[in-house]
């Protein structure tokens, strides 16, 4: 067996067990931490078919980001996890069920699966040459593709103001910092210097 | 990208650059002067972007690597949605500073879904399709819940936002599957991967996923549950909003992807559109029926107009695109002029939305009154009334394309639905006595009123002069 499908079956065997585990384990921290073992299996994987942008990226945005992001929510909001994993044993059935349909039926489709002739002709390796794929993507990012990548930037900016408009509240009556103000003010005028004498008051 | 690149995608350029800086404005000088003033920019710079669409010279050639194409299909549905767009901003201005609701966001999110809509339309490949496609609903589904101290509002946005990702869910699963096939996104590619390949099984898969999506976005049935509860949730000009512009702009992409894309396998996508086309009209019709909301009601009927224009789809010709394309146009101008009247109707200051309490609104005001009926009318497609036309049209085009029994059927279902339409007529003169409504409305929606009760007689003539822009577009789009 060679290294890099040693590699491949351990990481798919990472990958299967974690994500069991991220269902079946009691303590929901427990479930997020599994889960961040899932993505680190995935890169894994991401880099052994040579796209290795793609295995950062997870590495970055859903380790770094949207798990810890989870972690936040599983610790933050009082959610009864035992209330909502009560049905699982009731459910059980259905779902394999479900999930057994749609096993065949993804087979079905993919043992019939047929491209087009003009596939392989469009379809290029990421690896072909000495060119790494982060810098592949870096040459067509704003060049080729500026038009599907500013789009993309406009549909983020509209979440933001949409996240914004739906929950900021303009409170009138808010003290808030004013920073001119503070640099305006005169250590002259704000500070007063009194002779007290002892025995007396102001 | 190249110069040319620039100057053809200009106009939505402008749009965009408009929506930044008014943020910026927007943000540092917040106030509700400032957000009046935005909300006029935002009108003017629409009706700017309109002309200079109209007037652009950089049109047929795909920019951006043939991406994004602004052929006469495109600039028709442009115009016309950035036509209803500004008729809808001016119909909601009064409406939202009566319920304090005027904030610049406002205006910025609806142009950001204009934005989304004018690319979706000229689009050419399934990325940009599915890029447009989420800038319009992303901004769709905060309008939905603009006003966020409304439980009925939240819920609107709510469930918009959940059915909505699936909708998108769907299409992007269908458009990975076509491109599993094929190996490309572009139209253009996938069509000749058809015409020289045959339709493929991952072809078909992945059609049916992107339909579902698009009908999702047009709310044709079975995947119309989202709209009565949308409508009615989410304030009366965003409803409005929601019935006329995003309705077209689906639509169009529907008849952009199924021409452009899989022209040359009509039979394959022909029984699924017959079908949506059936059911929607049908469901429009009957369950519009036992509506006691007239909001709900709007759904309905929005529904099942999206019914009769898929019968337009249906039928595969350059005489039926054509027909679809005039008849989004007259739905759009009658749902204006329905959607001003329906904005004023108030008792002592609150808005009501009951069909009960428009009984004897011809003692309220006997013009509001007349010119809705002519509206409800042309709704329901009653001869000489420009909605006639707009279904004779369509009818026509059926038949000459074999789909005689569908046409048929469309007619069964319009004089069902004209039931409804009628009976709001029917409570306005003959209603029983009851507490009348205040009858207000402001000078802006009352001119668009009778403009578009009047347009509704004068078009019979030559139906505005329609008919020449929308052939040339249909040979534009199946060529």
């Amino acid at each position: 067996m060679q290294a890099s499908e040693m590699a491949f079956y351990f990481f798919s065997v990472v990958i299967v067990i974690s994500a069991m585990l991220v269902v079946i384990s009691r303590n929901p921290v427990h479930s997020v931490l599994w889960l961040i073992a899932t993505f680190f299996g995935s890169s894994g994987l991401f880099i052994l078919l040579g796209a290795e942008f793609l295995a950062l990226i997870l590495m970055i945005v859903y380790v770094g980001a949207v798990a810890v992001l989870f972690m936040f929510v599983v610790m933050m909001l009082n959610i009864n996890f035992d209330q909502l994993r009560s049905g699982f044993t009731r459910y059980l059935p259905v779902g394999l069920l479900i999930g057994l349909i749609l096993f065949v039926e993804l087979s079905l489709v993919f043992s019939h699966w047929i491209p087009a002739n003009s596939y392989d002709s469009k379809i290029q390796d990421s690896t072909i040459g000495d060119v790494e794929n982060t810098k592949q993507l870096g040459l067509v990012l704003y060049t080729d593709f500026i038009l599907y990548f500013q789009l993309a930037g406009i549909i983020l900016l509209i979440a933001m103001i949409g996240a914004i408009v739906l929950t900021h509240q303009r409170k009138r009556n808010v003290k808030r910092q004013d920073i001119l103000t503070q640099i305006y003010r005169d250590p002259e005028k704000a500070i007063e210097l009194k002779d007290i004498k002892p025995g007396q008051g102001l | 990208m190249s110069y040319l690149d620039i100057l053809t995608i200009g106009p939505e350029l402008i749009l965009v650059l408009f929506c930044l800086v008014s943020l910026l404005v927007g943000s540092f000088y917040d106030s509700i002067k400032t957000s009046g003033f935005i909300f006029l920019l935002t009108i003017g710079i629409l009706i700017l972007i309109a002309i200079l669409i109209y007037i652009s010279p950089y049109k047929t050639i795909p920019a951006f690597g043939g991406a994004f194409i602004r052929d006469a299909f495109a600039t028709y549905f442009q115009i016309t949605i950035l036509i209803s767009v500004v008729a809808l901003l001016v119909l909601s201005k009064d409406y939202l500073i009566k319920y304090d609701l005027l904030k610049f966001e406002y205006p910025i999110l609806i142009a950001f879904a204009t934005l989304g809509m004018l690319v979706v339309v000229s689009s050419e490949n399934l990325l940009v399709l599915y890029l447009g496609i989420e800038i319009q609903s992303l901004s769709l589904y905060v309008i939905a819940a603009f006003r966020r101290d409304n439980v009925r509002s939240t819920e609107a946005g709510l469930k918009y936002f959940v059915l909505g990702s699936l909708s998108s869910g769907l299409m992007l699963f269908g458009a990975s599957l076509i491109y599993g096939s094929t190996g490309s996104i572009e139209f253009k590619e996938i069509f000749i991967a058809i015409s020289s390949d045959g339709f493929l099984l991952g072809i078909m898969a992945g059609l049916v996923f992107l339909i579902s999506g698009l009908a999702f976005k047009a709310s044709a049935v079975p995947f119309h549950m989202w709209t009565p509860d949308v409508y009615e949730g989410s304030p009366t000009p965003v409803t409005g909003f929601f019935a006329t512009a995003p309705k077209v702009a689906a639509i169009a992409i529907l008849l952009r992807v199924l021409f452009d894309c899989f022209g040359s396998a009509v039979e394959s996508w022909q029984q699924v559109i017959i079908v949506l086309s059936f059911c929607s009209m049908f469901l429009g019709s009957i369950a519009a029926i036992g509506q006691k909301n007239i909001k709900r009601l709007m759904a309905f009927s929005s529904i099942g107009h999206v019914g009769f224009a898929l019968i337009g789809v249906a039928c595969a010709t350059e005489e039926g695109v054509a027909a679809v394309l005039i008849y989004m146009v007259l739905y759009v101008i009658m749902n204006i002029g329905v959607f001003a009247f329906i904005l004023n109707m108030e008792r002592e200051g609150v808005a009501v939305t009951s069909i009960e309490s428009l009984s004897l609104y011809s003692e309220v005001s006997q013009g509001q009154a007349f010119f809705l009926t002519i509206l409800l009318f042309s709704l329901a497609g009653i001869p000489p009334l420009v909605g006639f036309f707009g279904k004779f049209y369509i009818f026509s085009a059926a038949i000459n394309s074999g789909l005689i029994w569908l046409a048929v059927s469309g007619g069964i279902a319009s004089v069902v639905a004209a039931f409804y339409y009628l009976r709001i007529v029917y409570l306005m003169y003959f209603g029983a006595k009851k507490e009348l409504l205040t009858g207000n409305m402001p000078f802006t929606h009352w001119l668009l009123l009778i403009v578009t009760a009047t347009l509704m007689l004068v078009g019979t003539i030559n139906l505005f002069g329609l008919e020449g822009p929308a052939r040339v577009a249909a040979v534009s789009l199946l060529n």
